[in-house]
């Protein structure tokens, strides 16, 4: 096997050292009845040519998606990615290491890690973020316990417009909790409806922009909350313009980092963002750098707090994360690095006037209209004249991708599309899509 | 080391300085140098009550975490206000400045349970 | 090490976006002004060969696999083959959207039903999910799914988790995170499960077993068989973690030993790159009695091909955003297709013979615990070789010898522990190049001790001042301005 670099005289030397005489023997501590029933999986082995055939198969039998346009959405997005990210990525050094246990040598890790953390505070306006976590969702499960270990309610309200996988895998972490899941509606705006909320809560989640697209009004929103943490949920190319959930007083915010330089990827790997404010630290899951010197009084970066984690605290840990997303965090600090604050401006303006100039072309087409008249950034929610399954179906066969309206009808929003546009789409693009919208019927 | 004469201690390397009905709890020289520099302590709320052998506080350091049982029952009176911005103090002086946590004492039996110095020094050199 | 924040910068940017061609509206016409940022994130703008450089720099201060042996135990620090690396690439994969059409994703579709399948076998088990992004994800879905099966059952009683104190921390965290209580089970002294002890402690509040194998010091549990029968008998649950896989691939299976649910870590045994901390994979299978609470989405196939299924009602729902980490899954398979049933077997047994090597050899100079045949990894002690030398000082002296140290304390109920797990990958000249180097610094912990308390003196750092960073955190940069 190629990866193997014994050859047949080291293993017999070995064996002869370890006084045995078969490599059979290196295994008689496993109960033979265990290995009678083994079964091997009838794979041949392949070579690397062989190899890549397969996996081309699959490949081929996948969309061309350079043939595509993409206004899929929901959380992950078709964003370019500067070719920067990936040279730096693809160093065996930063993508063969592991868990930074030894910091002398793991600086780069380390460094970036620390990097990381204050970006996303500089994005969220919070005060301290981990390193990561696997995902959007489960970064935002993970701060419903936060919040619950912190209140002791063992209740959470859910504003109704989030995206669906956030809600399923918060459903799931509550259940396992014993924490109720209260939902707020939306509104006919499409906003949460925050006239209402349930007292004796622990945490109150909301989304911005949501579901629909929609920016939330979070202006006043903590202050009516008592005790309850205030959980925000939202998009980090949006914070290049849009004011930060840290800035209406936010308890911890959380969001997939995905559109910093990840390409979609089938929905993996993804990257869990997590901020929160400073005396919420001991409570904070996830993994965290903190700066500190050697002896020489250089300045460097160490794991820090890690009486938090797993490995210390066993079951009383804040979480049992261990390995995360760090790689994708590495993407996305040198994403944001490569676009410098003024460069996420400008990406971020890009999106938004190219997903308003859509939707003002759509809207004008007769018998469609914007769902919801609030604010949007790059996402928005169409009501259209015809069967929206068909209607989506129609676009693909044309080359444009759009999500399936079940996403929209099991938020109780019928006979609509929802359209996500980046600083991908060309204007060319969007008038094509326009011109094929008003023709299929 | 000569464990101070005038203190109790528990297997769990607490001592108690017992005065009237008050006992006044910490760790001991021995586990403050097991556990390494302390970087955090959690102590109770005043008013709380605690039974004897139950967690009272813990203690951080940059490796392990170590949770301090009530070596006496009683109710939280006061804790020790230095130890949020200086928990070294507990390395530097476990036994006095390093003190954690004082209680009311609920059950004065109790007492009998607990080792003098020598039966600490004793336990110890039995580890 | 300076941080992109210690730059000084006027602002440049641009180059990577084309000007708008649509209407350049700009953000105070489109939106109320209370919606916009007031001021810009502190984002420094560097031009492009400035980030090269600077990532650059920090990658080599790093260590990885591809710079020298990395013995960390319980980690299964093997190789990356870059074949992985380029497939994974193929935009054919990146570009799919995990909510695109099933009609243009059947390729990847297919590609995670077959790895399934694959995974099934190799656990010897009913069926898998892919969705847990790392293996502590694996053992909550796992926990998850102890919990579901039970309350299912009307099980009620059944709220606590047996585990070794050899277990890997992410074990109890993950078995508290599911709401269940945690029982320790003391160990013998090879770390093997105290049969004894087990009997005491199972009655009808136990929900599951959660093992290791081999366990954490390395060794097999001979009594599997027994132990599971066991916890069955009482009407528990055994779960097995997966992470010591690569000691018995391709010759026995989980399912086969009494484990009713298993996790893997494809970033540990199936070769996908750990990544400076993730993303990993912790798919998890699970025996027949348990299929139907798996996660949804689960991947099927009919005559039409291959799709999403949400319509399990048994469900405990799902536990990550989408179908899991197909870009971690896809290397895994990659590998397991160029391994084949004959590369499975030569994984583990010269993973088991080069750890066995290097336990013969270096028992001779530190204490091993446990002086028996090993899986893939064993542990030594680092007590006893020197007064005031800890497995701390080894380690760092191991750094200016080329090499990265092993795990070092864990597991936990051996004293100054040194976990050393080489992998199948290392020759035998490198193994003997690390024996070599620890031999010699047991002699310079006697001789001259001061050599390994300065450690590492070779490294980019010498020794961080972690009591510092604990008690004076800084986790963000300091910036000199107040509007922090």
């Amino acid at each position: 096997m190629r990866y193997i670099a014994n050859t047949d005289a080291d293993r017999r030397e070995m064996l002869t050292t370890v006084g045995l005489t078969s490599l059979e023997q290196l295994f008689t501590d496993i109960p033979q009845r265990v290995k009678d029933r083994f079964q091997p999986l009838s794979l041949p082995a392949r070579t690397e040519m062989e190899v890549a055939r397969a996996l081309e198969e699959f490949v081929r039998s996948n969309n061309d998606w350079h043939g595509s346009i993409s206004f899929l959405g929901g959380g992950i997005y078709d964003h370019y990615i500067p070719s920067v990210v990936s040279h730096i990525t693809s160093r065996s050094e930063f993508y063969t290491a592991y868990t930074p246990y030894q910091p002398e040598v793991s600086q780069g890790t380390l460094t970036a890690m620390f990097e990381f953390q204050t970006l996303v505070c500089e994005l969220t306006a919070m005060e301290v973020a981990n390193a990561s976590m696997y995902d959007g969702a489960t970064a935002l499960a993970e701060g419903v316990l936060m919040a619950e270990r912190i209140v002791g309610n063992k209740r959470v309200a859910v504003a109704q417009p989030l995206f669906s996988h956030y809600r399923n895998v918060v459903d799931t972490y509550c259940w396992a909790s014993g924490i109720e899941v209260v939902e707020l509606p939306a509104t006919a705006d499409g906003r949460c409806d925050t006239a209402k909320i349930p007292d004796k809560l622990s945490s109150l989640v909301i989304q911005s922009p949501n579901a629909f697209g929609v920016i939330e009004e979070l202006e006043g929103l903590k202050d009516v909350l008592g005790k309850a943490l205030l959980i925000v949920v939202t998009n980090p190319i949006s914070l290049g313009l849009l004011a930060p959930p840290g800035q209406f007083g936010a308890d911890v915010v959380v969001s997939e980092g995905q559109p910093l330089g990840l390409s979609p990827s089938f929905g993996g790997p993804l990257l869990g963002l997590f901020a929160t404010r400073k005396r919420y630290l001991r409570q904070m899951p996830g993994r965290i750098a903190g700066q500190t010197v050697d002896t020489k009084g250089k300045i460097g970066y160490t794991m820090a707090a890690q009486t938090r984690e797993q490995h210390i605290r066993r079951e009383r840990a804040t979480s049992n994360i261990c390995t995360n997303s760090a790689l994708c965090a590495l993407a996305a600090t040198v994403y944001l690095a490569n676009l410098g604050a003024n460069g996420l401006q400008e990406v971020a303006l890009l999106n938004l006037e190219k997903a308003h100039y859509l939707a003002r072309q759509i809207s004008s087409l007769s018998g469609y209209r914007l769902a919801f008249q609030a604010p949007f950034f790059n996402e928005f929610t169409v009501q259209v004249p015809t069967n929206p399954q068909q209607l989506r179906a129609g676009l693909q066969e044309e080359g444009f991708l759009v999500d399936n309206p079940t996403q929209l009808a099991s938020l109780g929003v019928a006979d609509a599309l929802r359209f996500a546009v980046t600083e991908k789409r060309t204007k060319e693009e969007l008038d094509h899509l326009v011109k094929q919208l008003g023709e299929i019927r | 080391m000569a464990y101070p004469a005038q203190l109790h201690y528990t297997q769990n390397h607490e001592w108690v300085a017992l005065e009237a009905n008050q006992a006044k709890v910490g760790i001991t020289e021995y586990a403050q140098g097991e556990l390494g520099d302390i970087v955090f302590v959690e102590l109770p709320t005043p008013g709380t009550t605690v039974n004897k052998g139950e967690s009272l506080a813990t203690v951080e350091s940059v490796k392990a975490v170590s949770d301090v049982y009530a070596p006496v029952s009683g109710k939280v009176l006061d804790v020790n206000p230095k130890l949020e911005s200086s928990p070294e103090l507990i390395n530097q002086d476990p036994h006095g400045a390093g003190w954690l946590v004082l209680l009311e004492t609920s059950d004065p039996s109790e007492v009998e349970t607990l080792l003098d110095a020598a039966g600490y020094e004793r336990h110890l050199t039995e580890k | 090490m300076s941080s992109i924040f210690d730059r000084k910068c006027p602002q440049r940017a641009g180059g990577l976006f084309p000007t708008p061609d649509v209407p350049a509206d700009g953000a105070q016409k489109l939106l109320p002004a209370s919606l916009l940022r007031p001021g810009a994130p502190r984002i420094p703008c560097l031009s492009e060969p400035e980030i090269v450089r600077h990532y650059t720099h920090l990658s080599k201060l790093n260590y990885g696999v591809d710079d020298g042996f990395y013995p960390l135990g319980s980690c299964t620090m093997k190789y990356n083959p870059k074949i992985n690396e380029d497939l994974a690439r193929l935009p054919g994969f990146t570009q799919a959207h995990p909510l695109a059409d099933a009609k243009l994703v059947q390729g990847s579709l297919k590609l995670l039903f077959e790895m399934s399948k694959l995974l099934s076998k190799i656990a010897g088990l009913a069926d898998v999910t892919l969705q847990p992004a790392a293996g502590a994800h694996g053992e909550l879905t796992g926990m998850f799914l102890v919990k579901r099966y039970f309350e299912d059952r009307g099980e009620d009683k059944r709220c606590r988790i047996l585990l070794p104190d050899s277990a890997h921390g992410t074990n109890p965290a993950s078995a508290a995170l599911a709401g269940f209580s945690v029982t320790e089970i003391p160990s013998r002294e090879d770390g093997t499960v105290n049969l004894g002890a087990l009997e005491e402690v199972l009655d009808e509040t136990v929900a599951a077993i959660m093992l290791t194998v081999p366990n954490t010091l390395g060794i097999f549990e001979e009594h599997i068989l027994e132990i599971t029968e066991m916890v069955h008998a009482a009407g528990g649950l055994c779960y097995f973690d997966g992470a010591n896989l690569n000691a018995f691939l391709g010759r026995a299976r989980p399912g086969d030993m009494g484990a009713d649910i298993f996790h893997f870590n494809l970033h540990k045994t199936l070769s996908t790159p750990h990544g400076g901390g993730g993303p990993g994979a912790g798919p998890v299978a699970v025996a027949e009695q348990l299929v139907e609470f798996l996660p949804v989405p689960r991947i099927v196939q009919d005559d039409a091909g291959y799709h999403l299924d949400w319509n399990c009602p048994h469900s405990i729902g799902s536990i990550h955003s989408f179908y899991g980490n197909f870009g971690v899954i896809l290397k895994a398979y990659s590998y397991l297709l160029h391994l084949g049933d004959t590369g499975l077997r030569e994984v583990s047994e010269n993973a088991v013979l080069n750890a066995n090597y290097i336990q013969e050899h270096l028992k001779k100079t530190y204490y091993l615990p446990c002086d028996r045949l090993c899986k893939h990894e064993f542990v030594l002690s680092a007590k006893g070789v020197a007064e005031g030398i800890s497995a701390l000082d080894i380690a760092k002296r191991l750094i200016d010898y080329g090499f990265h140290p092993p795990t070092i304390y864990f597991p936990l109920i051996v004293p100054e522990a040194l976990m050393i797990e080489p992998t199948e990958c290392e020759g035998k000249e490198t193994l003997d190049q690390f024996i070599e180097a620890m031999e010699q610094i047991a002699v310079e912990a006697k001789e001259t001790p001061q050599l390994l308390h300065d450690a590492p003196q070779r490294a980019p750092m010498s020794r961080l001042d972690q009591t510092r960073a604990a008690r004076q955190p800084v986790l963000t940069h300091p910036f000199d301005d107040s509007s922090g």
